[in-house]
């Protein structure tokens, strides 16, 4: 599954787990550039960043107006906001758990364990129902 | 303080964050809080967010390279995530039906007994003599991890699993009522009651809340309480932190760990405490 064949001498589960960990490894070194390149662009955009502190308070305090919808994000980075594109990187970190939690599944269905796949599987159906749960009330 | 200033500033402490937060398998919300809140007069709802940006951020950076290590046992993360996610939809259901303050109160009092009893097993090095575990012999659970200090393979036997899904799914109510990532409930539990490695706890359980968190985390940015400007330089941080921490955690001796955990678990204990007397 996407190593190319590297590690075909090795045991199954050392081979998940090199996977897992290179599905984390892509999921935060792609967050960590966009948010990287988010901020330098909210202070390429915003040159009194660098001076003043009344930004500081419109920008952290109660009330301070970001991009928090999928529909928001979009709009900003077709506008190629910064703070747009830093959502867009915290939202890549929060979805690289789930992922790491479907590819989990995967991996175990490709292992024939089943039991393990199920257990997978039931947490992955939980975590989609509390998100839905949450968003809702 | 201005906004590049208070960004650079952020990043440095969020990397102290991160660092220790995968050491110890916590999310670093202890650090991170009180810090944007006290020192930068941060709004507490961003806060918030911000550290719950922090919880996967250390719980992913760091996992990476545990995973690879062999230092997260997979199959115990997984099963016990089952009780952790029942127990935080339990929470989210309870909220508002359940008094905060006596959950205060019981949250440290747990805390002050976990603490008494690593401190009691402050000495011992690896796991203690194994005792049957059938649930564990069917799931597979007992694994081994390779400990740099020890400069050995330590293999290990995992115990009574049935009391780990029952803490974990106390620790999962626990996060869903009062939004504490309850890493410093999770370790405990793999560490005293499981007879887990402290290192595979510390692991273990930064793999786990980091899913914990996730699914939160979805709700906190739907609900505007994620702002960007304040959760970037915590993420950067905390990922730089917890890329740092998860290189170091081999090379910690066993009673170290321990010893850092107790003195956190005796200080998170008492601002429960506190926070329960005062109501």
């Amino acid at each position: 599954m996407g190593d190319g064949g590297r590690h075909i001498e090795r045991p199954p589960v050392r081979r998940a787990e090199l996977f897992l960990s290179n599905v984390l490894r892509g999921g935060v070194l792609t967050s960590l550039g966009v948010i990287l390149a988010g901020t330098l662009v909210s202070f390429f955009h915003h040159p009194e960043y660098v001076s003043s502190p009344q930004e500081l308070a419109r920008l952290t305090q109660a009330g301070a107006a970001f991009p928090h919808t999928v529909r928001d994000v979009v709009a900003g980075l077709a506008e190629l906001r910064g703070q747009a594109i830093v959502a867009l990187g915290l939202l890549i970190l929060v979805a690289t758990p789930v992922a790491r939690v479907a590819v989990s599944i995967l991996l175990f269905l490709e292992e024939r364990d089943r039991t393990y796949a199920a257990i997978t599987a039931i947490v992955f159906l939980l975590l989609i129902l509390s998100f839905f749960l949450g968003t809702v009330a | 303080m201005t906004p590049l200033e208070f960004t650079l500033l952020a990043a440095v402490v969020s990397v102290a964050a991160g660092f220790l937060g995968s050491i110890l398998g916590l999310g670093g919300g202890i650090i991170v809080i009180p810090a944007l809140t006290l020192w930068f007069h941060i709004d507490i709802r961003y806060a918030i967010g911000a550290s719950i940006v922090s919880v996967i951020a250390t719980s992913s950076g760091a996992a990476a390279s545990y995973v690879r290590e062999r230092m997260t046992n997979l199959r115990v993360a997984m099963v016990l995530e089952l009780a952790t996610t029942t127990g935080a939809l339990s929470g989210a259901y309870l909220a508002g039906r359940l008094g905060g303050r006596w959950l205060y109160v019981i949250f440290g009092v747990v805390m002050a007994y976990s603490s008494l009893m690593m401190f009691r097993k402050r000495h011992s090095e690896i796991a203690g003599t194994p005792r049957p575990a059938p649930w564990a012999d069917r799931l597979r659970l007992h694994a081994s991890y390779f400990d740099e200090q020890l400069g050995r393979e330590v293999p290990y036997r995992v115990s009574s699993t049935r009391l780990g899904l029952a803490l974990m799914y106390v620790a999962g109510i626990i996060s869903g009522l009062l939004g504490i990532g309850s890493g410093a409930l999770k370790v405990p539990a793999m560490d005293l009651a499981m007879g887990l490695p402290i290192k595979v706890s510390t692991a273990t359980s930064n793999f786990m809340i980091g899913v914990t968190a996730a699914a939160s985390a979805g709700v906190y940015f739907a609900r505007g309480d994620i702002d960007p400007f304040v959760a970037a330089p915590v993420a950067i941080g905390v990922l730089l932190g917890a890329a740092m921490g998860s290189r170091s955690l081999g090379r910690l001796k066993n009673s170290t760990i321990r010893l850092i955990f107790i003195v956190l678990l005796i200080w998170l204990s008492v601002q429960m405490l506190l926070r329960g007397w005062r109501g």
